[in-house]
């Protein structure tokens, strides 16, 4: 099974990725590359193994205290942001 | 001797006893910087006047009678690390202007323990590179031949240490990004196990792999700088609570009579440089002549632990890049026309071709209908790997292997196919999948350039990897080597 174009475009709209003509040429050719590549999973004998999302056995998601822990740090969060205005991020109007 | 060459162990008996005081030691350190910077890019921030205030504080607090180890000693830090008021780029144009608001747990304990930061490493854009030059600030040069690589992601601290520009400096691993470039550009490098240092403030890439270390010149170096980063975090949810050991006292009782080394059979195939094959069967010679007993290692599935790593690795990169989206902090286009436009070129602009690569590969094993096929499969072959390692370490005390098939190629010739440039980590990924700790360490030079040895250990191990580099290096000296330009 190889990759086409329209599949490439479908993934690069999915990951919000715009991709031009040229990007796309060349992201078709890389990404049938690395998923022929992986493709050498497929005949693993796996079938009886749970998959393993974390590396160390035994170890639990730990649940905090119910205290206040973060100080307010807005001024310096508002500072990197690229549009603020009136403390509020701004972004291109979402509701007509 | 000259400052500069001096290891964490002799700088901080010096400043102890006034032998030279840490803005003497500062300044120094500062001036080399500045005099190679141009020639290798290993820094993307230098932070003189914060290391001269670092450096100044240091010397007063020894003057107060204060005697850390660390205190006064100048280190680097990774991009990947947020320090709070300093620029923090991951070398990305989408974190070119970002100014962390907060420092790392690992910049945190590094400064408490009293080091002075000199500033921020180049590396491979957000850690996705074993070469270094995927970074938006450019490539970094390998202090032995700056027509070369010197690794990555890692390839600024490395080149940095390598060039006795800093005594040692913080890196990252995911899938070899602190052993390999250790071992491209001669010196030693340690990713503990995951969990034994904190993550928190570490900008993530793939988050069950990733785990921050040290790049120094020698094992002990390492030990120091470990010894202060480790240790639990409640900031991390996958911190583990452990006690750290003494990492460094652990090093003078080092022995490696009675130990058993396995010999991973699968890291000595195809592909391997014999160069380098017979370097690292002689580094096999001196651990023998020290009393380990070496013993020959079958792990069958390692072999897919790249493959394995391309599909995990991507989907959880896919995932953590998500938040970079021109909203809150980072990089914006211009004159978007709606929310969805400022996303996607937002994302297209501040990204490079291999974090896309990544991004795109992620989404895809992700998406529905190639969940199972791609990335529960890829989970599946992970248990396999991680219980290949389990059932070695029942007859052996760590397993030993080449850390990169090849020494450091040339800047811009594996550009072609994504696939060549991942095979340079088929050493180093295996420990990250199941999250061993494991360390490389020089072992030579072929054809002039430097090879490491790499050994892997079993969870928490860190004591008994570093303490069988450490009794290596007692009784070699490919650690010391300082390249002719900048001895």
């Amino acid at each position: 099974m190889s990759l086409t174009a329209k599949d490439v475009t479908k993934i690069a709209h999915l990951a919000r990725v715009e991709m031009g003509e040229q990007d796309l040429t060349a992201m078709v050719s890389s990404l049938g590359k690395i998923l022929a590549f992986v493709n050498q999973l497929e005949s693993a004998p796996v079938a009886d193994l749970a998959p393993m999302a974390h590396p160390l056995a035994g170890e639990v998601q730990r649940l905090r205290d119910d205290r206040v822990t973060e100080v307010n740090v807005r001024e310096k969060l508002q500072a990197i942001a690229p549009e603020v205005v009136a403390g509020l991020y701004c972004v291109p109007r979402v509701i007509e | 001797m000259s400052l500069h060459t001096k290891s964490i162990a002799e700088l901080s008996k010096g400043l102890a006893n006034k032998e030279f005081s840490s803005v003497e030691l500062t300044e120094h350190v500062l001036n080399r910087i500045q005099t190679h910077q141009p020639s290798l890019n290993a820094y993307v921030t230098v932070t003189r006047d914060r290391a001269l205030a670092d450096a100044k504080r240091a010397d007063e607090r020894r003057a107060a009678g204060e005697s850390l180890p660390l205190l006064g000693v100048p280190i680097a830090q990774k991009d990947i690390f947020c320090t709070d008021g300093i620029l923090t780029t991951c070398s990305s144009k989408m974190l070119a202007n970002f100014v962390a608001p907060y420092d790392a747990t690992v910049v945190a304990k590094l400064s408490a323990a009293g080091t002075v930061l000199t500033g921020k490493t180049n590396m491979d854009e957000f850690a996705m590179g074993s070469s270094n030059e995927t970074s938006y600030y450019g490539p970094v040069a390998n202090p032995w031949d700056i027509a070369r690589v010197p690794g990555g992601s890692s390839g600024g601290s490395a080149a940095a240490v390598a060039a006795r520009l800093v005594p040692a400096a913080t890196a990252t691993d995911t899938g070899g990004s602190i052993r390999q470039p250790a071992a491209f550009v001669g010196v030693s490098g340690i990713k503990p196990t995951y969990g034994r240092v904190s993550r928190y403030g570490m900008i993530a890439f793939a988050s069950s792999l990733d785990q921050a270390g040290v790049l120094a010149p020698s094992a002990l170096d390492c030990a120091y700088l470990l010894e202060a980063m480790s240790g639990f975090d409640p900031n991390d949810s996958t911190s583990v609570a452990q006690p750290v050991p003494n990492y460094v006292e652990s090093l003078s009782q080092a022995s490696l009579k009675g130990v058993r080394v396995g010999i991973l059979k699968e890291f000595f195939a195809e592909g391997l440089d014999p160069a380098i094959g017979a370097l690292v069967h002689e580094a096999m010679d001196v651990m023998k002549a020290q009393g380990a007993t070496l013993v020959d290692v079958s792990c069958p599935s390692l072999p897919l632990s790249v493959p394995t790593y391309y599909v995990v690795a991507p989907a959880e990169c896919s995932s953590n890049l998500s938040r970079f989206d021109g909203v809150r902090f980072g990089h914006r286009c211009k004159d978007p026309k709606d929310l969805v436009d400022l996303y996607k070129r937002s994302r297209a602009e501040g990204f490079g071709a291999e974090v896309k690569r990544r991004i795109l590969t992620g989404t895809y094993v992700l998406s529905a209908g190639y969940y199972d096929a791609y990335y529960l499969k890829a989970q599946r072959v992970r248990r396999l790997i991680a219980n290949d390692f389990a059932k070695a370490f029942e007859s052996v005390d760590m397993l030993l292997s080449p850390t990169a098939p090849t020494t450091a190629f040339k800047i811009g010739t594996k550009h072609e196919d994504p696939v060549t440039m991942y095979l340079n980590d088929i050493y180093t990924i295996g420990a990250n999948l199941a999250g061993l700790p494991a360390l490389s360490i020089p072992c030579g030079f072929a054809n002039g350039l430097p090879a490491g040895v790499q050994l892997i250990g079993s969870h928490f191990s860190e004591s008994a990897l570093l303490s069988a580099a450490h009794v290596y290096q007692r009784e070699t000296n490919f650690h010391l080597q300082v390249p002719a330009a900048f001895s």
